[in-house]
C-alpha cells in the first residue's frame, strides 16, 4: 500500500464516526484531491480483493470502516457487540416522509400518515436522526424538521440523493409541495 | 365453522371467529389498514367499492382499545360520508360528476408512495445495522473529589462569618387564623331563628377582616346547599338577600 493509503487506515480505525472527506484530507496537506480519492480506492480494494473482515464504506459524505455482514451474528453471539434497536413502522414512515419533504411541519405528516405523530417526532429527535430546521409560515409558525447527518450514518447513505427519486417510485405522484 | 360466519372472509384460516381479534397494531394507521383491506379485496384503488370498504373497515376497527381508535375512527366517519355521497341521485348526462372517492384514492397513492421510501429506507437500514463501525470508547470516569480537610476551628470561624453577614435577620410572625365556617352558621341560623329574612350587610359589616367574609360566604353556601336557607339577589352587585326556607320552617 502507498503511505497515504496507510495514513488513512489508520486515522479511519481511529475513529468511530465516518470521517468527512475535508478531514481525512487534513492529514496531510500535500496531498492532492486526486491522490486522496487514489488512496481511498487503493484502501478499499485493498480489503475487497485480498479478503478482510471489514471494508471501506462511504456515508454521509465521509469514510468508516464497517465489519462485513457475514461476521455480524458471531460477533453478536459472542456479545462482543449489539445491534441497535430496528425502529418502528411508525419512526420509518415519519423518517421518510421528512426525508423526501424536508423542510416539512407535523401538520402535513399527520395529514398523510393519518395519525398523530407528536411522540414519533420527539423520539427521532432524541436520537438525532431529524431536527428542527426552521418555521413555516402560517398560524403558529410551526416547527419545520429535516434529516441530520446521523441519519445518513443510520441508513449507510452516501447522501439524500441515493434515495429514489419521487418519480421513480412505482407510484409517481406529483411532487410539488400542499399549499396549507 | 358450522354456521355462517359473523366475519367477513378476511379473519385469518383456521381461527374461529369467536377468537377473532384484530391486531391493529401491525397498522401503523388507517390508511395502512385500508390499503390492506383493499388489496385483500383485490379491489381497484380507483374504483373502490366503498359500502363493502366501509364496512369491513369499521368491523376491523370494533375490537380496538378507545385509545388508539380515535384515528381510525376519524376514517370511518369519513368512509361513511363518502359512502353516503356515493349513494346521491347523478343527474344523467351530468359530465362535471366530482368523485367523493378522489380525495382518498389520492391520500391512499400518497401513503403508498410513502410506503415504497420506508422499505427502501428499511433494506437500507438493515444493511447498516448488519456491520458494526469501531465501538466508542466509554468515557474514562472523573478521578473521585479529594477527602474535605477541616478543622474544627476552621468551621466555627465560618459559622461566625455567616453570623455576622446576616447581623440583622427579620423574623416575621404568621399567625395561623383559620376560617370559622361553624360559627358564621350558628351566627346565621339564630338570626334566621329571629327574623324570616336578613340581608348580607347586616351579617357581615363592611370593612369585616377577609376570614369573616370567607367564613359567612362558605356557611351560606353550606346552607344553601342543605336547604335551610334561600340565597337571593335582585341585582348585579346588589346586597344579597337571605330568607329562611319554608320547607326547613315546617320540618
Amino acid at each position: 500500500m502507498t503511505p497515504l493509503a496507510k495514513l488513512l487506515e489508520a486515522a479511519l480505525f481511529a475513529s468511530a464516526r465516518p470521517i468527512p472527506s475535508e478531514e481525512l484530507a487534513a492529514l496531510d496537506p500535500d496531498a492532492s484531491k486526486a491522490a486522496l480519492a487514489a488512496a481511498l480506492d487503493e484502501l478499499r480494494e485493498h480489503y475487497d480483493v485480498d479478503g478482510h473482515g471489514v471494508e471501506l464504506v462511504e456515508i454521509g459524505g465521509g469514510w468508516q470502516i464497517l465489519t462485513r455482514s457475514e461476521y455480524t451474528e458471531a460477533i453478536e453471539r459472542a456479545q462482543l457487540a449489539a445491534r441497535p434497536a430496528r425502529l418502528s413502522a411508525a419512526a420509518l414512515e415519519t423518517l421518510a416522509l421528512i426525508a423526501y419533504r424536508q423542510p416539512i411541519g407535523r401538520a402535513e405528516i399527520e395529514e398523510i400518515r393519518g395519525v398523530s405523530v407528536g411522540s414519533v417526532l420527539k423520539s427521532l429527535h432524541e436520537r438525532g436522526l431529524i431536527d428542527v430546521v426552521g418555521r413555516g409560515e402560517g398560524m403558529g409558525r410551526p416547527l419545520l424538521y429535516g434529516t441530520t447527518p446521523i441519519f445518513l450514518e443510520y441508513f449507510a447513505l452516501r447522501h439524500l440523493d441515493e434515495l429514489p427519486r419521487s418519480d421513480e417510485l412505482a407510484i409517481a405522484l406529483r411532487a410539488e409541495p400542499r399549499m396549507l | 365453522m358450522t354456521e355462517a360466519p359473523a366475519f367477513p372472509s378476511y379473519a385469518a384460516e383456521g381461527s374461529a371467529p369467536a377468537s377473532f381479534v384484530v391486531e391493529l397494531s401491525e397498522f401503523s394507521g388507517p390508511l395502512d389498514l385500508l390499503l390492506t383491506l383493499i388489496r385483500e379485496e383485490q379491489v381497484d384503488i380507483y374504483d373502490i367499492p366503498i359500502a363493502r370498504i366501509a364496512e369491513q373497515f369499521v368491523l376491523r376497527i370494533r375490537s380496538l382499545p378507545l385509545n388508539d381508535a380515535a384515528d381510525y375512527l376519524e376514517m370511518a366517519a369519513r368512509l361513511l360520508r363518502i359512502k353516503a355521497q356515493m349513494l346521491l341521485p347523478r343527474v344523467d348526462g351530468e359530465e362535471t360528476w366530482d368523485d367523493p372517492r378522489a380525495e382518498l384514492v389520492r391520500r391512499l397513492l400518497e401513503y403508498q408512495q410513502m410506503r415504497e421510501v420506508v422499505d427502501v429506507l428499511e433494506r437500507a437500514g438493515e444493511e447498516r445495522r448488519n456491520r458494526f463501525a469501531r465501538a466508542y470508547l466509554p468515557q474514562a470516569p472523573a478521578p473521585p473529589e479529594a477527602p474535605l480537610a477541616l478543622s474544627l476551628s476552621e468551621l466555627l470561624a465560618a459559622v461566625d462569618r455567616i453570623l455576622r453577614v446576616t447581623r440583622d435577620p427579620a423574623i416575621h410572625d404568621v399567625i395561623p387564623r383559620a376560617i370559622d365556617v361553624p360559627g358564621a352558621i350558628a351566627l346565621i341560623r339564630d338570626l334566621l331563628a329571629l327574623r324570616i329574612r336578613a340581608r348580607w350587610s347586616e351579617i357581615v359589616p363592611s370593612g369585616a377582616e377577609p376570614w369573616k367574609v370567607l367564613s359567612t360566604l362558605l356557611g351560606l353556601l353550606e346552607m344553601a346547599k342543605l336547604g335551610e336557607c334561600r340565597v337571593q339577589q335582585p341585582r348585579p352587585f346588589a346586597d344579597v338577600e337571605i330568607t329562611r326556607d319554608a320547607a326547613s320552617e315546617a320540618a
